[in-house]
């Protein structure tokens, strides 16, 4: 099912949470909402599942306008942070839920109910927890009952709010790998929300950064690691070190010595240059490297961290160094950016 | 260093006198002012035998105002259950203008007077009240008749099962409805398979509470009822009566009723925390 939602804006109460928002996510794949808290991704897949409705704009299933659906008549598999399990129902009936609402008509027989609350405990690998209480089960295995119960009504899209939100990270790891699986297994179009960037680029087929109300940028988790558009996205979506620079013609500058690196297609002034810890080059002392004081070293896995005062502003910066380049460090180190980008502004 | 060491208390506990000093002081009023009365009332209601207790009871006045009592709790009751669930799902589930103006309002029963709720409807539906020659008219009588006693009882009752369901609810959140909708069930169903069923033991709560208000109350349906003997007569007014008449133990007699009453709620209550303990603390974790 293609969802095709176009500039939706969203307000509660004055607040506009989401500001002409649209999106084409295609069928069969794997969408990742990344943003930080505020940013309007857990709106924006509610608007989907239709538990909000859009301000202004549309929803699109297919060809079909949405918007103009109930929640109820949308056929969406919901599963929520809290996974929001009934209590007082067990595994079996939880998972069949959707089904035993269903108006005489087109409710399934309860045997047949049954079979597919258990043929779904197989599919997320719980078989034989049919008459458990959400009580007795564990994180991981609520985590995976809601999906269950979300996918039991057949959804034409499954929608999944912080689904490793509460789990711990050992946790979060394997049912990332085997939602993943699952996910190429059944292949429905799905659309997740997360603020754990490397649960979206791990995870998904594409991956929508959001900021407050509005997506910085949509692509592949190559796209948006390696080509980030804009310093926002570039340093949410991984460590950043970000040094104030002036750009003339393409060549950048810092503290007014150029610099061995060229920015295309920047505006003449002033400029942010951002790095990442790990994407920077020790060089020997020359013009065109960047120098900085060595303020602190620390081991970090399997590298060692050198904070450095950099330049006459003293801006302090963290790069990430192999452990045996960084033994024989003291006093002054010079670097050139490996990873890096250049953004026009101050 | 020798082995003697001192003794360190728990930084939350006191000292043994403290305890003794605090428990005795609960158990003293807890005799005083409790026990000693309901042990007194039954006393009293035993001191002519069991024939004297038995003839108070079986009284054709006894009986009228027993029956009374039960139908006036068999109506209010349920009215209050369907008012309290409809309150505490408009107030926990929704948001809308002057929320916080109609919870204050749910609390205008426990905040006034008995008697002056009782006044109320005798200023409305009363022979010189505002509707009472229109109901005289028409033949209804409200005062000094067994509408009248229901709705004073209504009102005094109004708030026991909304005030226990409506901090569960709001606590619990929408997330689950949210879920059974998203899962295409209706709204009544939604409220009937997953609402209901988690505030099943708070509104038992509130249903039992609201039970032995409705069969207690005193001030409110004094004012309304007129006192007829055999006709409007709940048994707290008839009680009353009795005392006044200085039939002692006719009147403990009917008051142990109440008693009994009072304690076989108590009873079904714990008897309920006993068996569905679980249950309970996994429902609410409140109580």
């Amino acid at each position: 099912m293609d969802i095709r939602i176009a500039n939706v804006r969203k307000e509660f109460d004055r607040f506009a949470a989401l500001h002409g928002v649209s999106l084409d996510i295609r069928s069969g794949e794997l969408i990742a909402l990344l943003g930080p808290s505020g940013s309007g991704k857990t709106t924006l897949l509610r608007l989907i599942a239709g538990l909000e409705q859009p301000t202004e704009g549309a929803v699109y299933f297919g060809d079909e306008d949405a918007s103009r659906l109930d929640v109820q008549e949308r056929n969406v598999g919901f599963v929520f942070q809290s996974y929001a399990l009934f209590k007082h129902m067990t595994v079996a009936d939880n998972i069949g839920f959707g089904l035993t609402v269903r108006p005489r008509a087109t409710r399934p027989p309860a045997a047949a109910i049954r079979k597919r609350a258990s043929d779904l405990l197989d599919l997320v690998q719980l078989a034989g927890l049919e008459k458990r209480f959400p009580s007795q089960l564990s994180g991981g295995q609520r985590q995976r009952v809601a999906l269950a119960r979300a996918l039991a009504i057949e959804p034409r899209v499954l929608l999944l709010d912080e689904p490793f939100g509460a789990l711990d990270a050992k946790v979060r790891r394997e049912l990332r790998h085997w939602l993943r699986a699952l996910h190429e297994q059944t292949g429905h179009t799905t659309v997740f929300v997360t603020h754990d960037q490397e649960e979206a680029l791990e995870l998904a087929d594409r991956v929508v950064v959001m900021s407050q109300g509005r997506i910085e940028q949509v692509g592949t988790p190559d796209e948006i690691y390696d080509r980030p558009v804009s310093s926002f996205v570039f340093s949410f979506i991984g460590e950043a070190c970000e040094l104030p620079v002036t750009v003339s013609q393409g060549q950048v500058s810092f503290d007014g010595s150029p610099i061995d690196i060229r920015a295309v297609d920047i505006v003449d002034g002033p400029a942010r240059l951002l790095m990442r810890p790990s994407g920077v080059e020790v060089v020997t002392a020359r013009p065109g490297g960047i120098a900085g004081d060595i303020v602190s070293i620390r081991r970090s896995g399997g590298w060692r961290r050198v904070e450095l005062d950099v330049g006459v502003g003293r801006h302090r910066i963290e790069v990430e160094l192999p452990v045996d380049a960084a033994a024989e460090l003291a006093g002054r180190l010079h670097f050139l950016p490996r990873h890096w980008q250049v953004f026009p502004g101050a | 260093m020798p082995s003697e060491r001192r003794r360190v208390e728990l930084p939350t506990s006191e000292s043994a006198a403290v305890r003794m000093l605090l428990i005795a002081i609960a158990v003293l009023f807890f005799g005083l002012f409790l026990v000693l009365p309901l042990v007194l009332v039954f006393a009293e209601a035993l001191r002519g035998g069991a024939a004297g207790f038995v003839k108070a009871i079986v009284d054709p006045e006894a009986q009228a105002a027993i029956h009374l009592t039960l139908l006036i709790a068999a109506i209010s009751v349920p009215a209050n259950m369907i008012f309290g669930i409809a309150a505490a799902w408009a107030i926990a589930k929704h948001d809308f203008k002057g929320k916080s103006f109609v919870i204050t309002l749910i609390d205008l029963p426990f905040s006034v007077s008995p008697v002056v709720a009782g006044l109320v409807y005798v200023l409305l539906f009363g022979a010189q009240g505002y509707f009472g020659s229109w109901l005289s008219a028409h033949g209804i009588e409200i005062i000094f008749a067994v509408p009248g006693i229901v709705l004073a009882t209504i009102f005094v009752t109004f708030p026991f099962v909304a005030r226990e369901l409506i901090p569960l609810m709001q606590e619990q959140g929408t997330g689950d409805e949210e879920a059974a909708l998203s899962l295409g069930a209706s709204g009544f169903k939604t409220f009937w398979y997953v609402t209901l069923p988690n505030v099943k033991w708070a509104l038992l709560y509130g249903v039992l509470l609201c039970n032995a208000r409705a069969m207690g109350e005193f001030g409110a349906v004094a004012v309304v009822s007129g006192k007829i003997r055999g006709l409007t007569n709940t048994m707290p007014l008839h009680v009353e009566i009795l005392y006044n008449e200085y039939a002692f133990t006719a009147a403990f007699a009917v008051a142990s009723l109440l008693a009994l009453l009072a304690l076989f709620t108590l009873a079904v209550k714990a008897l309920l925390e006993w068996r569905y303990g679980d249950q309970i603390a996994a429902g609410s974790g409140r109580h």
